[in-house]
């Protein structure tokens, strides 16, 4: 399993510090075989990843963003991810009218001690963005190219 | 307009009691006009009311707080001043609303385009549903309708929900606002939708009018495009960069815009900016039933959760 794979994308996940982020190590004590094109950052609390923080990596080239927390009721704080779920959920609402694929983010729950599960959450979101390829660059180029459609079309 | 004289009478018996109070005044040509603040007795001769009051004067208000203000208010700005006292940004106390009833205000910018000039306008005369406009020698009439702001179309809040004094027959609205423009937008593939936003956004040259312009906007000198520490955004003209503004501009209004359009109205470069407004309500009303600034006690449903949420589909693995 090599770290720099031609075929490996980019893709950002924001891991709570209690639950998710100890998942993440639960399935690495347990060896468990994973893609490797997941960059994690590790954050104190779901509640805490402003939904902006999704949508600047998604500008700047993220191919997919993934969100983890700790199960609803189950917050280290309490009530941190209730506030982070209607956020997230809102901000997967929004981001078709963009134009980017509401399926390039995602979030979801992982507990400390469910290694094998975040196996299968790295997995088939790995999955899910490499069947979706690249993401469309948001750039410069991007606009020229647009416009150049925008010119055949007329 | 004949209710002119009475709210003029209302205001004037106010006026003694408050620091200032704000309406509109005829701007440098009739067609346009622009925000009056009214000090002394004299000042509420110059007043106007009509179709070509746009401004949402409700802007002014968090700038001001603390002192004792009156402010002439439509429909759709009543739902600001609803939302901006829902978040405790200004006191009701302090508060004098004179409210009327609207039934819709003129686009400056379809005007110019079936004009085909934005220049000086000579004279403007309103009838019950018409405009004419007069214009270097030619005189155009349109239906009030033709040429009213979009937001006029769909309407539900005709008279304000909010007021002290109010001065005129109340209207009723009974149009659904459906958020039809957003569906039909989303018909597109997303790479043209992604074009689209490409395309708008590079005619922005940060001017930030949007931003000054839209009363929900409270954060004044620490609004993020500006600050260093976060460094959300950089000062390079990119567009990359321009997008992602409106996108914090989009998100820090979740649940809070009350979609008066001044953003739109007050940019220069004509950028759809309340489209975007408008998705992100969108989708808080199908997800939460909650439309900003119609209910005083209610909390903003990102200010808020449920532990179960009903509409919310838990995405199980």
């Amino acid at each position: 399993m090599s770290a720099v794979d031609a075929t490996e994308l980019r893709i950002v996940g924001f891991l709570c510090n209690w639950c998710s982020y100890g998942g993440a190590d639960t399935a690495g004590v347990g060896r468990f075989q994973q893609p490797t094109d997941l960059r994690i950052i590790r954050v104190p609390c779901s509640g805490r990843i402003d939904p902006l923080f999704v949508v600047k990596s998604l500008i700047n080239g993220a191919d997919g963003v993934l969100v983890s927390g700790c199960h609803p009721r189950d917050c280290h704080y309490s009530e941190g991810n209730f506030y982070a779920r209607r956020r997230l959920e809102v901000l997967k609402k929004f981001l078709p009218i963009l134009g980017i694929d509401h399926r390039r983010f995602e979030y979801t729950w992982v507990s400390a001690s469910e290694g094998q599960k975040w196996k299968t959450v790295v997995s088939t979101f790995t999955e899910h963005i490499h069947q979706l390829g690249p993401a469309p660059k948001i750039n410069r180029e991007a606009l020229v190219l647009a416009r150049t459609l925008a010119a055949k079309a007329v | 307009m004949q209710h002119l004289e009475e709210l003029k009478q209302q205001i004037r018996d106010r006026l003694p009691a408050l620091d200032l109070v704000i309406g509109w005044e005829a701007g440098f040509d009739p067609l346009r006009a622009t925000p009056l603040f009214m000090r002394q007795p004299d000042d509420v001769d110059r007043l106007i009311i009509g179709p070509q009051c746009v401004h949402n004067l409700a802007t002014h208000l968090t700038g001001l707080k603390g002192r004792k203000i009156g402010i002439v208010v439509k429909g759709c700005d009543s739902r600001t001043i609803v939302e901006l006292l829902q978040e405790k940004l200004i006191n009701r106390e302090d508060l004098v609303v004179f409210g009327v009833p609207c039934s819709g205000v003129v686009s400056v910018g379809k005007i110019g385009r079936k004009m085909g000039s934005l220049d000086y306008v000579e004279g403007v005369e309103f009838s019950a549903d018409s405009v004419t406009v007069a214009s270097e020698g030619v005189q155009n009439s349109f239906a009030l309708e033709e040429v009213a702001a979009d937001k006029c179309g769909r309407c539900q809040y005709n008279t304000p929900l909010l007021f002290d004094v109010l001065v005129g027959e109340p209207r009723p609205g009974d149009v659904v606002d459906d958020y039809a423009d957003v569906a039909t937008f989303e018909e597109q593939p997303l790479e043209a939708r992604m074009n689209h936003w490409l395309e708008a956004m590079d005619r922005c040259v940060r001017c930030y009018a949007c931003r000054n312009a839209c009363p929900m906007c409270v954060c004044r000198d620490h609004c993020v495009a500006q600050s260093r520490d976060p460094h959300w955004m950089t000062q390079e003209d990119t567009v990359e960069n321009k997008l992602l503004f409106q996108i914090i501009h989009t998100m820090h209004l979740a649940g809070r815009c009350t979609e008066c359009g001044e953003c739109e109205r007050s940019c220069p470069m004509s950028i759809p900016l309340l489209l975007l407004r408008r998705k992100m309500n969108k989708e808080i009303d199908a997800l939460f039933d909650y439309r900003a600034g119609t209910r005083i006690d209610a909390t903003p449903p990102l200010l808020s959760f449920k532990v179960e949420e009903e509409k919310i589909n838990e995405r199980g693995w």
